[in-house]
């Protein structure tokens, strides 16, 4: 939070990304009824889930691809590898993917002596500096272009300009010759459309295209709730899936992928596989955090996000940062691990404002620090100050002797009606802010007094 | 003027205990518009606070509470939007399955932010300003994402005779406030809150007006701190400045 240039990058480019998203709804007059039919689509989606992912698994083994189900991230590594072993791999080229970062793939690749590259430019960045992405959509975001230079200079030891068209041609040069030496092409997928069987990559630099017809193979790895019925479904969610991401009408590449090569057709991989992924979505679909599963990965609640605008992905500390991050990192570890996550939000709804499928963010935080609560993790401190506060809040006699009580301890403190220093942990408002001192007469004393209300 | 019929006052905590003067501001208010204005006894909090933090059955039982001092009232006016948010949006889901369901969606119906109250019920839209110059608006979450309300507050500050209403740049961005938030990470709620007065700071405003005693404690507190010569006052202490 104190790294200036953070702060720099994180505020110029949510900016830009907000602006952009806002005027692409405004010149779109449809989009509010497209966004409500997109969420209705979800829901219908995954109230038969299980027959949409059979039509899928149908449709893409008819294409003579293959399908495979992962229960958990260390399953859906065992799938990968495996298929890299299989077919003698030494090279796997990868688009960019969250649900790849989400089973730590790259780390598993390497053990297996695969050599994973990213070749999504942002992924390409946060590879060679040994980083994981920051932002769902723009994984280099808390990067300047300084420091990409500085990067970039240290990896190909000569000095490079802060020029991103200079720095965007460097990588391209790099990456052009591990497309034609890879032998596996690993993608996520944004959508599957079950009728037809065909796997959706929504891109804007045209890697994933190369990345799914170069390689002799393609994986593609996905979580499970991101099958669509059909292609005009899948037309619902393209219409306003860009634009909330990026402010693009449509992102500049929108590959659709149906199995391997067939007789007779020129390009494409000998060899298709789909990997579904469950970890923990599957429990979820009668959770509290099922909203969560219409998540079309955005990114567009992190952007309009005040505490993500603040910290920055990495502090999140887990694959998916934001307000959407804390709800699926609750989903795909536990609410365990978000008690203090569940937190980073001053609950303003930004987030779900902002939202494509209008996910009601800020509700589910609220029930992820219930669950938190009632698991009784919570710091006991927090634990009985609430009980407190529900006791005082309960009677008005000790609130009127809490009042009282207020006023005569912040006595050695309070100048002219605020207070700037306080001891012990009420002090973490003080240390950046006055607080109000409690009033010489509360309102409802004054009123119950009446004649010191000049009517 | 009179007969505008009859409402109670839901203070809050938050303005019973550190802002009395909006209270006082909006009874003065309120029956100089005709309406007779009392004040239940025995109030405390509406519960948001405990409900936010994942404390529901205290939160329910602090909202039964509420209700029950408030079920006879024609209309219940509230001085923040978080407030008037809980009650009408929470309250009847916490209260769904309890003897005071039929009440609790009672009094979500007849509970209305101050802003809403006076331009949507009362359909009074000009005051005259107790400060004059020029002031500024900052949303507050709740009333404007949760109460889908922006309209009402902008209505009475570009009607207001004496100042000079100016639109603030991110007026819609959160303040940083966000209740137990504000000491759990009060780090990052103060860089939100330093974002905030910058814009405030840029309008040249000499008061910035909200419609949230929490927004206001966190604002006034940071303007404070900066010795900034910026007033932060709750709309209805501005709209107080004399008859209709």
């Amino acid at each position: 939070m104190r790294d200036v240039f953070l702060q720099e990058a994180l505020t110029i480019a949510t900016t830009k990304f907000i602006d952009l998203r806002r005027e692409a709804f405004e010149d779109f007059p449809e989009g509010e009824a497209l966004r409500d039919q997109a969420r209705a689509i979800k829901e219908a989606t995954l109230q038969r889930l299980d027959h949409h992912l059979e039509t899928l698994v149908a449709n893409i083994e008819r294409l003579g691809g293959h399908v495979h189900y992962a229960a958990t991230s260390e399953e859906a590594r065992t799938i990968v590898v495996d298929i890299a072993r299989r077919t003698g791999a030494r090279m796997a080229v990868k688009s960019k993917s969250m649900a790849t970062e989400e089973i730590h793939l790259n780390e598993a690749l390497e053990r297996a002596g695969v050599t994973p590259v990213e070749t999504d430019l942002g992924e390409y960045i946060i590879q060679l500096a040994h980083e994981r992405p920051s932002h769902i959509i723009a994984p280099a975001i808390h990067k300047t272009k300084g420091q990409v230079a500085d990067l970039f200079s240290r990896e190909f030891k000569r000095r490079v300009e802060a020029d991103p068209e200079v720095l965007t041609k460097i990588a391209r040069g790099e990456l052009r010759e591990k497309f034609l030496q890879a032998d596996l092409g690993i993608t996520g997928a944004n959508f599957a459309v079950a009728d037809t069987g065909t796997v959706v990559l929504v891109t804007n630099e045209g890697n994933g295209r190369m990345v799914t017809s170069l390689p002799r193979v393609h994986v593609a790895v996905m979580g499970v709730e991101k099958v669509v019925p059909s292609l005009t479904d899948l037309m619902v969610f393209l219409a306003i899936l860009a634009k909330s991401a990026t402010g693009q009408k449509l992102s500049v590449y929108t590959t659709l992928v149906r199995g391997p090569r067939r007789a007779g057709e020129l390009e494409g991989p000998e060899e298709f596989h789909l990997v579904l992924l469950d970890n923990g979505r599957i429990a979820q679909l009668g959770g509290p955090l099922r909203e969560a599963l219409y998540c079309l990965r955005c990114g567009a609640c992190l952007n309009v996000c005040p505490v993500y605008r603040q910290i920055g992905g990495h502090a999140y500390g887990y694959t998916y940062p934001g307000p959407i991050g804390i709800l699926l990192t609750a989903m795909l570890e536990g609410s365990r691990s978000v008690k203090d996550l569940a937190h980073a939000s001053s609950l303003c709804g930004a987030c779900a404002d902002a939202c494509p499928v209008r996910i009601d963010i800020p509700r589910m935080l609220i029930e992820l620090r219930r669950e938190v609560r009632e698991q009784q993790i919570a710091p006991w401190v927090e634990r009985v100050a609430f009980k407190v506060l529900a006791r005082v809040l309960m009677r008005p006699a000790l609130y009127r002797l809490a009042a009282k009580a207020g006023r005569l301890l912040q006595r050695p403190f309070a100048r002219d009606g605020a207070i700037s220093r306080l001891p012990f942990c009420l002090g973490d408002w003080t240390s950046t802010r006055d607080l109000p001192a409690v009033a010489s007469r509360t309102f409802q004393e004054r009123w119950s007094a009446r004649r010191d209300l000049p009517l | 003027m009179t007969g505008r019929g009859r409402a109670s006052l839901m203070v809050t905590c938050l303005g019973d205990l550190f802002f009395p003067e909006v209270g006082v501001s909006i009874v003065r208010l309120l029956q100089r518009l005709g309406v007779a204005v009392d004040v239940p006894p025995d109030q405390t909090c509406c519960g948001l606070p405990l409900f936010n933090s994942g404390y529901h059955a205290e939160a329910a039982a602090v909202a039964a509470r509420t209700v029950a001092l408030f079920e006879d009232s024609e209309h219940v006016v509230v001085p923040s939007g978080s407030c008037a948010w809980m009650v009408k949006h929470e309250y009847p889901g916490l209260l769904a399955s309890t003897r005071l369901a039929r009440q609790a969606r009672e009094v979500s119906a007849r509970t209305h932010e101050f802003s809403q109250f006076v331009v949507r019920e009362l359909g009074v839209t000009e005051f005259t300003a107790s400060v004059p110059g020029r002031v500024t608006y900052h949303d507050s979450c709740h009333l404007l994402r949760g109460l889908q309300e922006s309209q009402s507050p902008r209505t009475l500050l570009g009607n207001l005779r004496g100042a000079e209403f100016v639109a603030l740049p991110g007026a819609d961005e959160c303040c940083g406030f966000g209740g137990s938030f504000a000491v759990r990470l009060p780090e990052v709620s103060a860089q939100i809150l330093a974002k905030k007065l910058a814009n405030v700071e840029a309008t040249g405003a000499g008061c910035l007006v909200a419609c949230d005693a929490g927004c206001l404690m966190q604002m006034s507190g940071g303007l404070k701190r900066r010795k900034s010569g910026v007033r932060a006052l709750h709309l209805a202490e501005l709209l107080d400045g004399g008859r209709p």
